[in-house]
Formats: C-alpha cells, structure tokens, sequence
C-alpha cells in the first residue's frame, strides 16, 4: 500500500515520528469493531464477560484476575482521547435512538403488525421498535453515569473536512470523474488534516490517483466515470 | 474411509495456484494491518469486499479468512516492540511481550508468539475439521425455532462481550435489525421502509453498510489525532527461542490452545476473550506469579497461542449453523452472501470444496505466517514507519471507488458515507458498530425464523420452550438478558443504604 514517493521520505519519517507529538490519521487505537484494544475500553470486552451474567463458562476469569487484566489495559491504553461527554450529550444520543425508536413504531403500526397468529409485514418492526425504546428510555436514565461517550472537541472539525471532502467527491465524481476529485481529497488529508509537506502531499496525491487510474481503469475496465 | 475424501478434496482446492496466491495475499494483507495499528481485521475485510465480487467463492473466503488470522499474527510484533497493540486480541502480550523486549529479548518473545500462534491455530483447525461436520449434521435437523432462539442468543452475547455499555450495545444491534427490515417483505411482498425510493426497494446491501461502519467510520474516527508518536523499534536479533524457553512455554502453549479452541466456538467469544482467559489462567497456574509483566515468557506464549486458535475455532458456529460469533465473521458471512452461498448446515454436504478449502487453506496458511514471522520480522518492523497520514487517504479512495465497483452505482458511494458518519458518531457516542453489522446479516433470518415459528406453534409464544434446543437456548438467552438487571437492582439497593451521598457524587 506504500505508495511509490512515501519511500523516499521514510528516513524523516521516524525522525518526525519521535519529535511530532501528532500524525493525524496516526491511529493509536486498535480498530474497528471487533478490536477496540487501545482505546483503552477492550477491557470492558473481558469485564462484561466475568460476571456470571456472561458466558455460560466465563469462570475460567476470576474477577480479580480479570480486574488486574483491566488494569493493565487501561495502562496500555495511555492515549489521547478526547474528554468523556457531558450529560447533555449522553441525554441527546438517547433522544435521538428513542426518536428512530418511534419512528420505527409509527412505521410498523402502519405497515399492519398483525397478529401472533398469523404476523403481518409490521410484526417484527413493531418487536423491534418496542425493544429500541426500552433500552433508549434505559440509557436516558443513565444518561449522568454514562463515561463511555467522548466529547465533541476542536478536534471534530477535522473530521468535519474530512467529511467534506467526500461529499465534494460524490457530487463531483458523475460531473467530471474521478480523478480531479480523487487528487484534491488526498490532498486535502495529506497537507492539511495529516501535515505532511507541500512536495509529499502533491506527489503522493498524483502518484495514488495515477495507479488507481491505471487498476481500475486500464486494466479492471471498471465503468467508474472517467475524465480521461 | 468414506468421510476422508471431501477432506483430501479440498487440499486439492487449496492447492490449486490461484488459491495458494489468494490464500498467500490474505496473510500478508492481514499481518501487514495487524503490524499497523489503525484498522482492525473486519475493516480491512469491510475495505476489501469489492474484491470478493469477481473471484471465486472459496478463494474470496480463502483469502478474507487469511486476513483474519494473519491479523493475529502481525498485532504481536507491534505490542512486543512499541507497547502498542496492532489488535485487541494482543493487548495482554504487551504486558510480559514489551516487558522481554526491554530486557532485549524481543526476538525471543516474538519467535515463541509465531511457534504459539502456529500451534493454536494447528491444533485448533485438526479440532476443526472433527468437529465442525459433527455440529453441522446435528443442526440438519434445526428448524425455524431453533434458528430464531440462535440467532437471538448470537446477537445477545456478542452485545454483551462488545465494547461499551451493554444497553448501547443492544440498541446498536436494535437498529441493525430495524435496518435490515427495510425493503420487500419476503412474506407478504409489502414494501417496507423505503420511502418509495427504488434504490431501497430491494432493502440496503450489505457491502456499503460493512464498509461504512467499520471502515470509513473507522477512519473519520482517526482523524481525531487520538494517537502518539511511535519511537523507531528496537533491533530485533535472535527471533529463535532457545531451548528453555520452549521448555518453559510448552504447557502455556498447549493450555492456550484448549481455551482458545473453546472460548472460540462460542458466540461474543473469539479472540481478544481468549487471549485475556489464557493470560489470566498462567498467571494464576504459575508458581510465581510476580513474573508476570516483568518478561514471562509464558505471558507471551499463552494469550498469542490461543488468540490465534480463538480465531480459527470461530469459523465453526458461521460455517456449522450460519451464525456469526463476532463482528469479523459477520463480514466473512456477508461475503459469502453477496457470493450465492448461505452458510448453514447444508454447507459441508452441499458444498464440500468450499468447506474444506476453506478449513484446510488455514494449515497452509500458518505455515505460511510461521515461515514469513520469523524471517521477516525486520522487514514487519521497517513497515512500522510508513506514516499512517499517508496510508489515511489511499484507504478511502479504495473504499469509495472499490464500493463504487459492486454495483458500479454512485448510490452506493452516498451509502457508504452516511454510514461511515454513524460509524464514527456510534464510536463517539460509545456504541460499539459491531452488534449493529451482525444484527443486520442475522435480521432476515431471524424475522423470517420467528414468523415461521410463530405460524408452527399457532401463535402461542411458550411453543419455544415444548421443543429442547430452542427451549434451552431461549432460557439461556432470558436469563443472560435479565440477570445484569436483576444485579444492578440489587447492588443498587445494597448501596443504597450506606454511604449513598458518596456513591453518587463519584460516579457523577
């Protein structure tokens, strides 16, 4: 996945490496869904399970075993991270999962929800939506215990460009195909949300967009809509 | 023996070139993205969907489930060296495995975390191969209530083992049903949810959703600078252990491979709880426990070995009875939707090449990782310095266009978007996507298991309980559901009475 100029620019790279305190984009934590790890909450992956609320065999780990192991996971997971999410927050996230609850509701009544005996196209949702409402009213009440959301800080702005960037891709892409729009998001991450120089950013940004054309394009023939 | 040859069979499949390339690519792939901390296995599986689309059914599979594996491999050299776990399974072998690379014995730690992993995922697919027909003929027999009672009990526990708090986990898992209800009812043909847009006539896809949440989702999230600089690694000599340090792992090893084996199969279970449960269990069996974190050399053996038998025993509840145990599995069954093939029971009978491609590709393919770590362990490290700034971008142009090429549909592109911004507001806001991907593989098939069910037993609910599997697994299912609430009542009254203003003013 190295593209080409990056290994031109490897040997400052550990040297930025040491000295910058942050390389957006640079992911401490340990990914997606299933791992959580250095976000420093993978110990509650193993907490949940020690209780005997868990696993049917779940005691193979000890509480107090599994306790020290969340311990030392929260000591890895000395990272970054934004601070927890005040009550207003946690009360809108609920809000807004009870209002898909609902809405999900209204649906399902309208769909015709049937009966035991014979289930309309309306049953499951409504079963659903019951449930959805359940757990938002649920996280609602707990809503000023809640620590595991983060806040929305300066930082979101990042995010916010970089969301922009895919917007202006998909709007732009059936006007004048991908590659312009291709070269100016991986520009824009590159100089202005991963700071890398002026010279990288150009030519990194030509360099994937040129093999991506040459994949895609020349050689998959993928119908992608294409400027040249 | 009759049952030997669809066995030899698939070893003829995997050594088919093709295969052998995908099987090879799926494990470089999947130790390269464990080595780099920033996207986890089932992103990276997510990402590569569009791939599958082309290609063969048992070489797609081939090569997303080398991903999967050799993912279990690479987060090892990361934790050992720079105290930063690539993947969560490897989070407890930075505790003995960085404490060694201290002491300067970071070769030995990761030679014996290869020979282990190798071990764990030998033993674990031998196991495999016995096992696996034996389930899958016995739930032959399983009929919609059966089906409905699993696939509740999946979705629950695998809620229950995710991130975040429990209730989140489950509404997470509660919109992913509601999503999958979206489109043509299979019942009765009413359209449902779609608002009268064509392109939701046919219900969401699942490659756009995937990729949404775990990938693109995933890499906003990123976008947040929540990271640190990562130091050059030290040199890494003498990779191979010697001969006391083999002595001394040996039972860790062998234990490691059992729990991992186990806590695999279960659903929620997989490989970040069995690597925790292996550590856990060494650090109690040891003579002296104090060793523990300060370089033993069994910290190290025991959670590698059995996270990588936890992930190869995984594919045993998704290729026996079509349920995913964790999120990664539910990207693999989505690919093998999107391939023509529900995997369930019938699938060793009615496709034995896939099956047994699938399991026997796994033997190469730690062969393959057990030749490339040792060896290569200087190359893994150099790969390290590639900055993840640059490796942020190619990524998403590889998710919009690959996302682009399933359907060679722009929709798709805005698919994929809306849902990596509720990936990333879900990681915000402390839902795990997880819960929310297996629910929707496992919506149709749980809505369509319950009204079947519910027309076999007339409408009357306790009907799940007149028959064995589903009445116990349903029990299961009630009592892992209501006893956190009935816990948390009773701990609430127990605090309640002393000290109650305390208790408050700390968790507020």
């Amino acid at each position: 996945m190295t593209s080409p100029s990056s290994g031109s620019t490897q040997h400052d790279a550990t040297q930025h490496d040491a000295t910058r305190p942050a390389v957006p984009g640079q992911p401490g934590d340990g990914g997606a869904g299933a791992s959580p790890a250095v976000r420093g909450d993978a110990g509650s992956a193993p907490h949940h399970a020690v209780g005997p609320d868990a696993l049917p065999d779940a005691g193979v780990l000890p509480g107090a075993t599994a306790a020290e192991a969340d311990d030392l996971v929260d000591e890895v997971a000395e990272e970054d991270r934004p601070p927890t999410a005040g009550p207003v927050t946690n009360l809108a996230t609920a809000v807004v999962t009870l209002g898909i609850g609902v809405a999900v509701l209204l649906g399902s009544l309208s769909l015709g929800v049937g009966t035991a005996e014979a289930p309309g196209p309306g049953t499951w949702p409504l079963l659903v939506a019951i449930a959805l409402i359940a757990l938002s009213v649920a996280t609602a009440v707990a809503s000023r215990r809640t620590t595991d959301a983060e806040a929305f800080t300066s930082r979101a702005w990042g995010v916010l460009a970089g969301l922009a960037t895919l917007v202006g891709f998909v709007l732009l892409i059936d006007v004048i195909g991908f590659e312009v729009p291709a070269v100016l998001l991986c520009f824009v991450w590159l100089r202005f949300l991963g700071r890398e120089g002026w010279r990288t950013s150009v030519l990194v940004s030509l360099g994937v967009v040129a093999v991506f054309y040459a994949l895609f394009v020349v050689a998959l023939s993928v119908p992608i809509p294409h400027l040249f | 023996m009759d049952s030997l040859s669809p066995v030899l069979d698939g070893f003829l499949v995997v050594i088919e070139p093709t295969n052998l390339l995908y099987c090879l690519i799926g494990v470089v792939i999947g130790m390269l993205i464990g080595v780099l901390p920033g996207l986890g296995p089932a992103a990276t599986i997510a990402i590569l969907l569009p791939l599958t689309i082309g290609i063969e059914p048992v070489t797609s599979i081939i090569m997303l489930a080398g991903i999967f594996y050799g993912a279990q491999y690479g987060g090892t050299i990361t934790s050992v060296l720079l105290k930063l776990p690539g993947e969560a399974s490897s989070v407890v072998t930075v505790f003995d495995g960085h404490a060694m690379a201290k002491q300067g014995r970071a070769g030995t730690a990761l030679g014996i975390a290869a020979i282990g992993s190798f071990v764990g995922g030998t033993v674990s697919i031998v196991a495999l191969s016995f096992l696996a027909p034996v389930i899958a003929g016995y739930a032959l027999d399983f009929g919609p209530p059966e089906y409905t009672a699993l696939a509740l009990l999946g979705i629950l526990l695998v809620s229950t083992v995710s991130s975040g708090s429990r209730p989140k986990a489950l509404i997470a898992a509660c919109l992913g049903l509601a999503l999958a209800t979206i489109g043509r009812d299979g019942f009765t043909g009413a359209e449902r949810f779609t608002f009268d847009n064509l392109s939701l006539a046919d219900g969401l896809d699942f490659v756009p959703i995937a990729m949404g949440l775990f990938g693109l989702g995933e890499i906003l999230y990123n976008l947040e600078e929540r990271h640190r600089a990562v130091n050059a690694p030290t040199k890494v000599s003498n990779v191979w252990p010697s001969r006391s340090d083999l002595k001394q792992s040996r039972g860790a090893v062998g234990r490691g491979s059992v729990i991992g084996f186990f806590l695999g199969i279960l659903p929620g279970g997989g490989a970040v709880l069995a690597s925790l449960a292996a550590y856990a269990i060494e650090k109690r069996r040891a003579k002296d426990p104090s060793r523990f974190g300060k370089g033993a050399v069994e910290g190290v053996a025991a959670p590698e070995t059995a996270n990588n038998a936890a992930a190869t025993s995984s594919f045993i509840p998704l290729l026996t009875l079509g349920i995913p145990a964790n999120a990664t599995m539910a990207v693999i069954f989505g690919a093998l939707l999107i391939q023509g093939i529900t995997p369930g029971p019938q699938l060793v009978t009615e496709e034995p090449e896939l099956f047994w491609g699938v399991i026997n590709s796994m033997y190469i393919g730690n062969v393959l990782l057990l030749v490339m770590s040792i060896p290569l362990v200087g190359v893994f490290v150099r790969i390290l310095r590639v900055r993840p700034a640059i490796l942020a971008p190619i990524t998403v142009l590889i998710t919009l266009i690959g996302v682009y090429t399933v359907n060679n549909n722009v929709f798709d592109i805005v698919l994929v978007i809306v849902f990596g911004v509720i990936g990333y507001l879900m990681k915000k806001c402390g839902f795990d996507p997880g819960p929310l991907v297996l629910a929707f593989v496992l919506g149709s098939l749980l809505e369509s298991s319950l009204r079947r069910s519910l027309l076999l037993f007339d409408g009357d609910p306790t009907g799940f309980f007149t028959r064995p599997i589903s009445g116990v697994l349903l029990t299961v299912f009630l009592v892992v559901l209501l006893l956190p609430v009935v816990q948390a009542v009773r701990n609430r009254r127990r605090a309640a009475r002393p000290a109650a203003a305390d208790k408050t003013e700390e968790l507020v």
